[in-house]
């Protein structure tokens, strides 16, 4: 098993015959992905790529069964993007399109509660790197190679850091079961914490990597849940020690603006919640594979 | 982006919003010919830079006559104001807002933010104004009235009246409140503002309620819809590197260390910052060059990073994904052959086409010492640095 993505999703993209759209989906083919189609309003009727292009999302699913839908939409029409996907039935949704403004994401988020949660679209990102679940299927633009599989969840903001810390697992031979994009925006899509839940329930995952940064409250959200529910051990790594006070840091939601949102704030948060702190980033790996000896995890 | 004071009053009052008549000035000659335009015998000549607390760093001046204007005008035209939230370097006054005075009775905080934990909209709003929200929220917070905003309908009256009377504002005023509360709103959401700030919100003696300082953030990510927005931005403001770099596409946040950054991806670009941090040293700048940089664009951000005289050793770290590590090598070359390479420079690659990366360095002949990662990257680097400095 692994979470929200396995060999089994049925993918179609949103942006599929832009050039950013073909590069991926491109990519994500190589890798075994399943991309049954794509979406570009207009080019309905046509193929790419060897598959077929839909006018709408409903339009996809109808023809193809599609449930995963990846998105390379520009900013300006991307809220839109992801509505569709949410009233066109998609179950899970990649939004990779960096820079789409915050009340736009108001009104996505505001827009997917009118579907009760059971028939709600998963939405991870915007401004992500995606989503992978390794020698299963990639949605997203990271370099599959570097993860292998195994038995660890990942879940960060940071696409970079993200492979940073694959890596550093993978050297010292550890695997992954999915590792979860939820990007660097101030309104995202899922949190740490709706990703750690799903985690939880998954039998194959037997510990979590959560990769924050500072600004915003939802490492310290995660925390608090992961101290009360989590059934399964937690390493965190908190980036932005040196960043200082209310200036953005690269990403649209790394700022620090409020008490609680800078990193040394989060990680005495995390450490009160008997989360494991990795004290470097380039100690990732190997704070893992003590957490991994503590717990008995082989 | 940020804009002044003037501009956040203008925009203000076209949805409602009451301010006191005033006028700009780029000499003491204006200021003076503004007083007379706007009449009475009490003005206030305010310094126009994107800071808050600018009374307390000498930037506003109340005056009484011609000659009291004048001088205000002339001390502050090109003075550098150092304020807490403008860092150490302070910002350079260009432009002066003269303003007509007024009698105060009570001074209200009001402010509309986004409330990423919620998702809305929200305004947060005290009795107790003229301080900063850190010193209210610290000193008197069962002062401050929250309020959040249902995005699907917006703000509703009922709302701006509840805010209006936790605020105590008299009931013959609660009309004027709930148009300037519903205005602020409809300005925040219609323009993409991040934040909307008035402080203080005044009562003043003869019963109206009146925005006696603005100021406004836009999301930079709307500004693509909002021409009119993007006109009122101040490059005066703003640091010029900082400035340089985003008309390239590149983010770079200026800091105070030595050591020189250049990285792709924003979580790792911090993470490395952390990493020089804990080998001891001290980052000179953020900068993310992005996903899918070609050569021409690596070889700017170089430049851009050396072009900061602190610097004294520079960290290249970059785990490719989209980017590729030999477009990455052929750009840091050309950077070097254009400009003479005077600090120890550090290298990391990892990631797509690592080896065409490696190869490249290695046969370009330039003194660039080799990491394969991230910690021997930021040891490297520290250690490069104190050697090249002498410091321990």
């Amino acid at each position: 098993m692994a979470i929200l993505l396995t060999e089994k999703s049925r993918v179609i993209v949103q942006g599929f015959t832009g050039q950013i759209g073909t590069f991926h989906a491109n990519d994500m083919i190589k890798y075994g992905t399943n991309i049954v189609g794509g979406v570009t309003p207009g080019k309905g009727g046509t193929r790419h790529l060897d598959r077929p292009v839909f006018n709408t999302v409903k339009e996809a699913v109808r023809e193809t069964g599609a449930d995963c839908s990846i998105i390379f939409v520009p900013a300006p029409y991307a809220a839109d993007s992801i509505m569709e996907a949410a009233d066109g039935g998609i179950r899970y949704c990649v939004a990779i399109t960096d820079g789409i403004p915050a009340q736009d994401m108001i009104r996505v988020k505001r827009y997917m509660r009118r579907y009760r949660e059971a028939n709600r679209m998963r939405l991870t990102g915007p401004n992500c790197a995606g989503t992978i679940s390794p020698g299963k299927a990639m949605m997203g633009i990271m370099p599959g190679h570097i993860y292998m599989p195994g038995d660890v969840g990942i879940v960060g903001r940071s696409g970079t850091l993200g492979y940073e810390a694959a890596s550093q697992m993978k050297a010292l031979g550890i695997g992954v079961t999915t590792s979860v994009g939820i990007g660097g925006d101030p309104i995202n899509g899922r949190s740490f914490k709706d990703i750690l839940e799903l985690f939880n329930g998954d039998p194959d995952t037997r510990m979590v990597v959560m990769i924050g940064e500072i600004g915003g409250p939802q490492e310290a959200e995660a925390a608090r849940w992961a101290r009360d529910n989590m059934k399964k051990p937690v390493v965190a790594y908190i980036a932005g020690l040196t960043a200082p006070k209310g200036r953005r840091m690269g990403h649209a939601g790394a700022i620090i603006s409020a008490f609680g949102e800078s990193a040394a704030e989060k990680v005495e948060i995390l450490k009160e919640c008997g989360v494991t702190v990795a004290p470097t980033p380039a100690a990732i790996g190997q704070t893992v594979a003590e957490v991994r000896k503590k717990h008995g995890i082989k | 982006m940020e804009i002044h004071e003037y501009q956040a009053k203008e925009i203000l009052s076209g949805f409602g919003i009451q301010t006191l008549s005033g006028g700009l000035a780029y000499s003491p000659e204006q200021a003076v010919y503004r007083a007379k335009e706007i009449g009475g015998n009490v003005w206030v000549v305010k310094a126009q830079i994107h800071s808050g607390a600018r009374g307390k760093a000498g930037g506003i001046k109340v005056c009484r006559n011609d000659d009291q204007i004048w001088e205000a005008a002339d001390d502050l035209l090109g003075k550098r104001l150092v304020t807490h939230q403008t860092g150490p370097a302070g910002k350079v006054v260009h432009r002066l807002y003269v303003e007509a005075g007024c009698d105060i009775d009570r001074e209200i905080y009001l402010a509309y933010v986004l409330d990423r934990a919620a998702e809305r909209v929200a305004v947060v709003a005290s009795a107790q104004g003229g301080m900063e929200i850190e010193e209210i929220a610290h000193s008197k917070p069962e002062s401050i009235v929250r309020c959040s905003i249902e995005p699907a309908v917006g703000m509703q009256e009922f709302q701006a009246r509840e805010i209006a009377f936790a605020l105590k504002i008299p009931p013959s005023m609660i009309s004027q409140a709930v148009t300037t509360f519903m205005g602020c709103y409809r300005a925040f959401r219609d323009l993409d503002a991040t934040m909307v700030e008035i402080n203080p919100l005044v009562i003043t003696k003869d019963n109206k309620l009146i925005a006696l300082d603005a100021k406004m953030s836009f999301d930079d990510n709307a500004l693509f819809r909002h021409p009119n927005i993007s006109e009122l931005r101040d490059k005066s403001q703003e640091d010029p590197r900082e400035m340089q770099a985003a008309d390239r596409g590149l983010s770079y946040v200026g800091l105070d260390g030595n050591i020189g950054c250049m990285i792709n991806g924003a979580g790792l670009a911090m993470a490395s910052m952390d990493m020089i941090k804990l080998a001891g040293g001290e980052p000179a700048n953020f900068l993310d060059i992005g996903g899918g940089a070609n050569p021409e664009r690596v070889a700017k951000a170089f430049r851009l990073v050396l072009s900061d005289p602190k610097v004294e050793a520079f960290l290249v770290n970059i785990f490719a994904g989209i980017n590729r590590c030999d477009w990455v090598a052929e750009g840091i070359i050309q950077a070097l052959d254009k400009v003479e390479m005077k600090v120890p420079l550090v290298v990391r690659l990892s990631g797509t086409n690592v080896e065409a990366g490696r190869k490249i360095i290695k046969e370009s002949g330039k003194p660039i010492i080799r990491a394969d990662t991230l910690a021997e990257a930021a040891e490297k680097v520290v250690a490069a640095w104190k050697k090249h400095t002498g410091r321990k």
